[in-house]
């Protein structure tokens, strides 16, 4: 929309799936607050779906002032025609500020439609998410508490910060994990607004057909400890190195893009921008040059440690312990080590190098 | 049967082989420094389209919006098989955003009458995705995004499988339809070698121009501009003429073009600048090893 708007509430979306909330709602929920607290306005949670009223509570316990709930037969499974017809409806009725998704692949088909239909801007992936104010240049207008959507950009070359100042919403989508997720708090109080969509002529044009979700192989968020390997790594067989130093640790694997795009390792184990962001006690970085993306995803890790042959590698400008070696000879180094160190106090996780 | 395909493809900066010359100090891009490639993804889109059309007929063309210099990705297109190539270029869209070059998009796969529109996920230096979804919303399309496999083309239905990440879903939808495609669709088939002799020689108009401004630099522009219409003549006769359409050729809204139709705006561009770490540095010996091992037993760290 044409007409700005700087009293609006800042909104989340709040995507579900078969009636279950996935993380990113309720990361997004912990940023929401932050942002809505800087403005000094509601935070509001949008929640699409049928049969999904009873989340409206868990939404309102992570930070919602207010949870718009839409629903409707049609809306039982996601599709774009009729979610984003529902969306924008909220948005001319409410006229939020701000509207927040996760980079998922349902937010990343809803939002850009979403935009499309409000001729609004949007910034995917973004990794941080202030209030700021904007100056175009070569003018002197000064544009006031603005969303600032930082994300990296150009191959992980450059930091880049977006704003929308001439048309609303502003919306921005995240991935999971970038976010903290804040604890519940069922004591807080919450509005639940149950909105009518005006869904008349409204063609679903997808049939899905059917559809299969498989569990994620290895929990990297709740890793205590991660050893992770990189392209350094030069072989899916090399990368029993790092099995190994995850085996004697307890750790979980992971993996950067590089060593994911070639096959070093499963897609399940990338950590990074594209992959998953992880917050370890310790994370254990091997043959990995450390772009902006993969230290997007661990670069809050407690402590990190790393490896490579390279001493110029940008990993090591995020490390708290660093080894400039081959991992071939460091990681039996550390194996052993840690075998004729001390016990282990909990068991490792049954993990093998399989295919 | 048959089946009009639209490419939508684009062409990038090969942002996974970026040297140190890539950026400026001011932290702008040096382009001269870039070499420039045909999307990744958008190449799997292109070869979707190639493999509907071996399999039920029909043609495929090929658009792209950029600089003159993308007629580089349309004539790796024809190498690789599409019937017909656009270009579309035009100093007006420069700047644009998504949601902007969405909308040109729209103007001119509108002219082209598909019954599908295939473009990549994403391309590699926006790293959005929201190209696809916003020009289907533009053209009123059905989405269909993360396709993996079209299963089935049966009349005005086609049947696909999207790869969602955590899992899979079987969709069916009628045409017209706009898909996006990922990486893990297929293998694209290389350019062929007679078809790359063949239109390697290909053109558009502005590069005709530019090819003779450096030939006769100081003739008199009707000279120059007889000399143009000459050579266009004869590359259209040949096949080798890519079609070239600007904003107005596309009816286009300039409102919604370039910088005033882009809602995004650059508020900041910070180079990636690393602050020299300040780790504590372990020498790859044994002992080191030892000691780092032992220091974050005792702290708890690890144990």
């Amino acid at each position: 929309m044409t007409e700005v708007n700087r009293k609006g509430e800042v909104w989340i979306f709040a995507e579900q799936e078969a009636g279950k909330l996935s993380d990113v709602p309720l990361e997004l929920l912990s940023k929401g607050r932050e942002l809505a607290d800087t403005l000094s306005v509601p935070l509001g949670a949008v929640l699409i779906g049928h049969g999904v009223g009873e989340l409206a509570a868990t939404l309102v316990a992570h930070g919602a002032d207010k949870v718009y709930v839409v629903e409707d037969a049609c809306l039982a499974h996601y599709q774009a025609a009729g979610y984003a017809r529902a969306m924008c409806q909220l948005i001319r009725q409410h006229r939020p500020q701000i509207c927040l998704y996760g980079a998922t692949a349902i937010g990343r088909d809803l939002a850009p439609t979403v935009a499309s239909a409000a001729k609004c801007g949007l910034t995917a992936d973004c990794t941080d998410l202030q209030i700021g104010d904007h100056t175009p240049p070569g003018t002197s207008d000064v544009h006031r508490n603005l969303l600032l959507q930082i994300r990296p950009a150009f191959g992980g070359n450059i930091i880049a910060t977006i704003v929308n100042f001439d048309r609303w919403p502003q919306m921005a989508t995240v991935r999971e994990g970038v976010m903290v997720m804040s604890k519940a708090d069922p004591a807080r109080r919450g509005q639940v607004v149950r909105c009518e969509a005006d869904l008349a002529g409204l063609e679903l044009p997808l049939e899905i057909l059917e559809t299969h979700r498989q569990a994620k192989k290895v929990n990297l968020k709740a890793a205590r400890i991660i050893v992770a390997g990189g392209a350094g790594v030069g072989s899916r067989e090399n990368f029993r190195l790092v099995w190994d130093l995850a085996n004697c640790l307890g750790a979980a694997v992971g993996g950067s893009r590089a060593a994911v795009d070639l096959g070093y390792v499963d897609h399940d184990h990338q950590v990074g921008q594209t992959g998953t962001t992880v917050r370890p006690a310790l994370y254990i970085a091997c043959g990995i040059s450390g772009a902006v993306q993969h230290r997007a995803g661990m670069q809050e890790s407690a402590k990190i440690l790393a490896v490579n042959t390279d001493p110029q590698a940008a990993i090591f400008s995020v490390a708290h312990y660093g080894i400039v070696g081959d991992l071939n000879e460091v990681i039996p180094m550390l194996i052993k080590a840690i075998r004729g160190g001390e016990r282990i106090k909990h068991a490792p996780q049954a993990a093998k190098a399989s295919s | 049967m048959g089946y009009n395909c639209v490419v939508c493809v684009k062409q990038v900066p090969d942002t996974k082989r970026i040297t140190g010359q890539a950026m400026k100090e001011d932290g702008t891009v040096n382009r001269a420094a870039l070499s420039m490639i045909f999307n990744p993804e958008d190449l799997n889109a292109l070869e979707e389209a190639l493999a509907i059309r071996d399999a039920h007929g029909g043609t495929v063309t090929v658009v792209t919006m950029g600089l003159p210099m993308a007629s580089a990705v349309l004539r790796e297109a024809l190498f690789r098989g599409a019937d017909r190539v656009v270009l579309i270029t035009d100093r007006r869209a420069a700047a644009s955003d998504t949601l902007a070059t969405s909308y040109i998009l729209s103007c001119a796969v509108r002219k082209l009458a598909p019954d599908i529109v295939l473009c990549g996920r994403q391309a590699i230096d926006g790293d959005t995705a929201q190209v696809g979804p916003q020009l289907a919303e533009k053209l009123s399309f059905p989405l269909v995004t993360y396709v993996e496999q079209v299963l089935e083309l049966d009349g005005r239905r086609i049947k696909a499988r999207r790869n969602v990440g955590n899992g899979w879903e079987m969709v069916a939808s009628r045409l017209p339809v706009l898909l996006t495609v990922r990486d893990t669709a297929n293998t694209p088939r290389p350019p062929a070698a007679r078809r790359m002799m063949k239109y390697k020689k290909a053109l558009c108009p502005a590069e005709v121009a530019k090819a003779v401004e450096d030939a006769m630099p100081t003739a008199a522009d009707a000279a120059k501009a007889a000399e143009i219409k000459k050579r266009c003549q004869a590359l259209s006769a040949a096949g080798l003429l890519i079609e070239q359409w600007n904003l107005d050729e596309l009816k286009a809204d300039l409102i919604w073009c370039g910088r005033d139709g882009s809602p995004t705006k650059v508020h900041r561009i910070q180079s990636v600048v690393l602050t020299g770490g300040a780790y504590r540095e372990f020498a790859s010996t044994e002992q080191a090893c030892t000691e780092l091992i032992a220091e974050l037993i005792e702290d708890h760290t690890i144990g």
